[in-house]
């Protein structure tokens, strides 16, 4: 029985990351309708900005929590500046285009960042600083409760409110929502539609951030491939909650990490990666709109 | 019609172009050089290994060419980097022999890599020498095919024997990698061993290098409650593991093989790492004259201690250095033959006789982590 | 008819002359490139015919080539029907075996996934590519992990007629098929799935029948390319490779045949071609490149070089010829 809840606390935290970066894809898909292959190499250089960071301004002498919030900030702002970056230059001329033009684009600036990553950074995998220290909160017997894990749990779990209470409550959300309908409505409604979706990108991509910096605290081993699987993991989930939906994307986070979880554990390591994709030909197969979305009809 | 005509004559010309690219003669006795090719590992998961064989032999190769080289020419080394895959390893395997033309290979470290690139190695006839691939399907490749340190069926009864003996331990787990030979080899005859001894194996648990997350196979594993913890894997995954089991409040001890030398481990495991022991081709503190020997060159040209992979480097250059020395001609063939022959070669691993299926009989150092300090704790010979 | 029998006579022409060339006149080398335009060629004409022709965006197509590779390299490893003289008929037996299991992978992954649409077919096919591919590393007796060792099959004279004879069977069948009705399906489910439905198109059918053939010439180009390279391993059909070959349909001109081979061999040599730039530098820009290309092209040429336009098309032929 032990066994068991560890197994499902494990699953949790898992799902925990992949929620925080299933976030920033559907925030971009709801808005742009584009799968942003590119956002899991941003969750990477974010993971790199403050392994350079912390060695610049040598934030693993005090370890705690000034130093991880300086950590933070220093991917955050990386990560908003590249994402910025990518959709002013690679994203916007194709504005226009059909779609599938700006998806090949988007695999095109996904290979570009993992190669260049790999040039500039070199391909050997880095430790990544301890700028916080874990440390066992509580024990059940032989479960131990992690600093590192409750804490990405918690601003996954805060950042989904936040963003949801951005997105529903304020001016600039209403807008945001206003441009996933239509973008010509929207500017006939006097919104910047580059403007807000300049907001959408800072907004995913400083999440890609945070969890990069959570990620590099927990498994330290930071190199320049590691946004793939991840990405590719963490879109699965926002598909299977329902892709455009924020709720959506933390529920399809933290069922894939179970599932992952419980694949590993009770059937071989070997099939891990291969579940994801088994889930998400699974769910696109059965219900596209995943588990919180709403069916779409299309007009002819 | 005509522009039929002007297409042809154009691609006619394009063609008598590429076929001034021919072959350019043979023989790679150019008249004052040997080249001697080298493959590994420079980046990827496994660096530390290319890169610290690379200062290894380099080592070995310069302090020749200083001395003058063999038989007045010097040697050129050739490196090429797989970035620690098996497909480029062959790739770059096969570039060294048909465009570098190179007489002699070293490498690899990882047996996978040494594993694609022997059957290359044999076919076009070029004398391989690996400095520290354990896996003993590598030299069953063929008969140009070396290796100058021990392999896995002496190595996991070694850290079988140390566990049961030395250790008293009687409850192990086993964790290895599903993508790396290495790992399972050595796991197999780890548990073939230490089941023979009376042990019990209690749990048995992969994954595939390149995991970050192993706490799904780690819960499992602490629900068999070991003594010990097996884990014959590369140094990255390791110092992941390792910090994984002790966040799940598992205290066994851990134990390893070869691939754990890295002073990266220590990095990425932390104290996690601390007190575990691993079998190896050489310890630091060795009292052999020749590994002070080796050491103190190290030092002098690189500024650090060497570890057991730039020992192992070392020592294979310099089994290929002296069968040049040796053959009567610089060609492939005959430095094979003389590769064969080597016999009580005191190198900084141990004392290296290659023997008839062209490994080397050698001793097992055990180590135990100490912080970024390896030190002895006793020699096992089979 | 005459038509189809020019077209197999060019075919063998310029496949026994590109084999002598090589044979005669290049290096191991340059003769592995050629087998690598040989297979490149293959992989670009299949995959335009369902992007390009079709408009169904798959980027799955390097688990086909999996599947027609480890099949037909598994075959031949433990199946002999001739020997002696007629060993040079082993060899098409195997690439059929190879296309034939790619074929039928294809119509397995295609039936489900073709019902979707854009984004969502794309992110399937590469799904169930990773997932054929991940289950070639978990099977034992394909070696996993450490790949299939020791295929019997070499670069020589024969190997390399095979390898430009099939290329060009391939284009040849392919251009017979788009330019028949079929190819008018495909088109008109490319232009507008619900027009053409109601013009009686069964348009999942055309798609399927699209996604089954395309997938047969990747298992072929996969089963040549286990032959001359005499090792497999599930590492060399990753994600990668299907964008390598969505590069050379774009790069070439969604659409166009003759702009298929065009990338293809380009997308072969430019590596090449570059490697001098990589031993100057000590850095390898190659993939860097590769990838800066294929977002200039998509934000600049999308059409690609030759648009959907087809080597008869150009006006280059047009200048002196009087009857256009």
């Amino acid at each position: 029985m032990q066994e068991l809840v560890q197994h499902i606390l494990n699953g949790l935290n898992l799902g925990a990351i992949y929620a925080l970066i299933a976030l920033g894809y559907t925030m971009v898909y709801g808005v742009l309708q584009l799968i942003n292959f590119a956002h899991s190499e941003v969750y990477m250089v974010g993971a790199f900005a403050s392994y350079y960071g912390a060695i610049q301004f040598h934030l693993t002498e005090k370890p705690g929590w000034g130093a991880f919030a300086i950590a933070l900030l220093i991917s955050m702002t990386v990560c908003s500046l590249l994402g910025l970056a990518i959709e002013r230059f690679a994203y916007r001329p194709l504005r226009n285009a059909p779609k599938l033009n700006t998806l090949i684009t988007a695999i095109g600036v996904s290979l570009f960042l993992q190669f260049s990553g790999q040039v500039v950074f070199g391909a050997d995998p880095k430790v990544f600083p301890e700028v916080l220290q874990d440390s066992t909160l509580y024990t059940f017997g032989e479960i131990q409760i992690q600093l590192f894990d409750v804490t990405i749990f918690v601003v996954a779990i805060v950042a989904m409110l936040a963003l949801n209470w951005f997105i529903n409550k304020t001016k600039t959300g209403m807008a945001i929502r206003a441009v996933s309908f239509s973008f010509r409505s929207a500017t006939l409604m006097g919104i910047n539609v580059n403007w807000i979706i300049a907001v959408t990108f800072i907004l995913g991509s400083s999440l890609a951030g945070v969890g990069s910096v959570l990620v590099g605290l927990k498994y330290p081993k930071i190199d320049p491939l590691m946004g793939t699987l991840i990405g590719l993991k963490a879109f699965v989930a926002a598909v299977l909650g329902g892709i455009g939906n924020l709720p959506g994307a933390v529920v399809g986070g933290l069922l894939m990490g179970l599932c992952e979880e419980m694949v590993v554990a009770y059937l071989s390591s070997t099939y891990r990666d291969a579940l994801a994709f088994g889930l998400l030909i699974f769910i696109l197969l059965f219900k596209p709109s995943g588990i919180m979305g709403q069916t779409r009809v299309e007009k002819v | 019609m005509r522009r039929l005509n002007q297409v042809l004559v154009a691609i006619c010309c394009v063609l008598s172009f590429a076929c001034t690219k021919k072959n350019e003669g043979g023989g790679s006795e150019a008249a004052t050089e040997i080249k001697v090719g080298q493959y590994g590992s420079m980046t990827g998961g496994e660096a530390t290994f290319g890169q610290s064989t690379d200062k290894g032999i380099r080592l070995a190769i310069d302090a020749k060419n200083a001395a003058g080289g063999i038989k007045g020419k010097k040697i050129v080394l050739i490196t090429e980097d797989n970035q620690g895959k098996p497909e480029e390893a062959a790739a770059v395997v096969k570039k060294l022999i048909t465009q570098d033309k190179v007489v002699a290979l070293l490498g690899e470290v990882a047996s996978t890599r040494s594993l694609a690139a022997a059957p290359i190695a044999q076919q076009y006839k070029i004398p391989m020498i690996s400095p520290s691939s354990t896996n003993p399907e590598v030299t069953k490749r063929g008969d140009y095919i070396f290796r100058t340190c021990f392999i896995d069926p002496f190595q996991g009864p070694v850290m079988a024997r140390f566990a049961y003996n030395n250790l008293k331990l009687r409850k192990v787990a086993i964790l290895k990698d599903l993508k790396s030979d290495y790992s399972l080899g050595l796991s197999e005859f780890f548990a073939k061993k230490f089941k023979e001894l009376g042990g019990e194996i209690v749990s048995e648990q992969t994954f595939q290098t390149g995991d970050t997350d192993f706490k799904g196979q780690l819960t499992r594993i602490r629900s068999s409650e070991p003594e010990a913890i097996f884990i014959p894997a590369y140094y990255t995954e390791v110092g992941l593991i390792a910090r994984q089991t002790r966040q799940l409040g598992i205290k066994a001890i851990l134990l390893g093989g070869d691939g754990w030398d890295s002073p990266k481990l220590f990095e990425i495991g932390r104290e996690a790492v601390n007190g575990s022991y691993f079998s190896n081709h050489y310890a630091s503190e060795s009292p052999v004259p020749a590994t002070q020997d080796f050491i103190k060159k190290y030092k002098e040209k690189y500024h650090e201690t060497p570890d057991g992979l730039a020992a192992a480097g070392y020592d294979a250059a310099q089994v290929l250095l002296l069968a040049m020395e040796n053959a009567p001609e610089i060609t492939p063939t005959a430095i094979r033959d003389q590769i064969a022959k080597t016999k009580d070669y005191q190198g900084a691993t141990g004392k290296i006789t290659i023997n008839a299926d062209r490994n080397a009989d050698k001793d097992a150092f055990i180590v135990k982590v100490d912080g970024k300090v390896l030190k002895f704790v006793t020699l096992l010979g089979p | 008819m005459v038509a189809i029998a020019r077209g197999w006579l060019l075919v063998i022409v310029v496949a026994l002359g590109i084999s002598a060339l090589s044979y005669f006149g290049l290096n191991a080398y340059m003769q592995q490139i050629l087998f690598y335009i040989a297979i490149n060629v293959m992989l670009a004409a299949s995959l335009n015919l369902v992007n390009g022709f079709c408009g169904q965006f798959s980027l799955g197509h390097a688990g086909f080539m999996a599947v027609g590779a480890y099949v037909s390299a598994l075959v031949s490893l433990h199946f002999h029907p001739f020997e002696g003289a007629l060993e040079i008929l082993n060899f098409p037996i195997y690439l059929i075996a190879g296309g034939l299991c790619a074929a039928a992978m294809g119509f397995f992954v295609g039936m489900p996934s073709l019902r979707l649409r854009g984004d969502y077919l794309a992110i399937v096919t590469l799904g169930f590519g990773e997932i054929i591919r991940v289950t070639l590393l978990n099977l034992d007796v394909v070696g996993g992990a450490r790949g299939l060792y020791g295929i019997p099959g070499n670069t020589d004279f024969m190997a390399c007629f095979h390898a430009f004879f099939w290329a060009g069977t391939t284009v040849l069948l392919l251009w017979r098929l788009v330019h028949s009705s079929f190819g008018r399906a495909f088109l008109s489910v490319r232009e507008d799935e619900i027009a053409a439905e109601c013009m009686g198109i069964n348009t999942t059918r055309i798609k399927v029948l699209a996604f089954v053939i395309s997938s047969f010439f990747a298992g072929a180009a996969g089963s040549i390319f286990a032959h001359t390279t005499n090792a497999l391993n599930p590492a060399s059909f990753q994600f990668v490779k299907s964008v390598d070959v969505v590069i050379m349909v774009v790069m070439g001109g969604m659409g166009s045949l003759t702009g298929s081979v065009v990338g293809a061999i380009i997308v072969t040599i430019l590596p090449e071609a570059l490697r001098p730039l990589q031993e100057y530098t000590h850095v390898d820009l190659r993939m860097v490149i590769y990838s800066l290309t294929l977002i200039l092209l998509m934000i600049w040429r999308p059409a690609g070089i030759l648009g959907s336009r087809e080597w008869n098309q150009l006006k280059f032929w047009r200048k002196n010829a009087p009857a256009a």
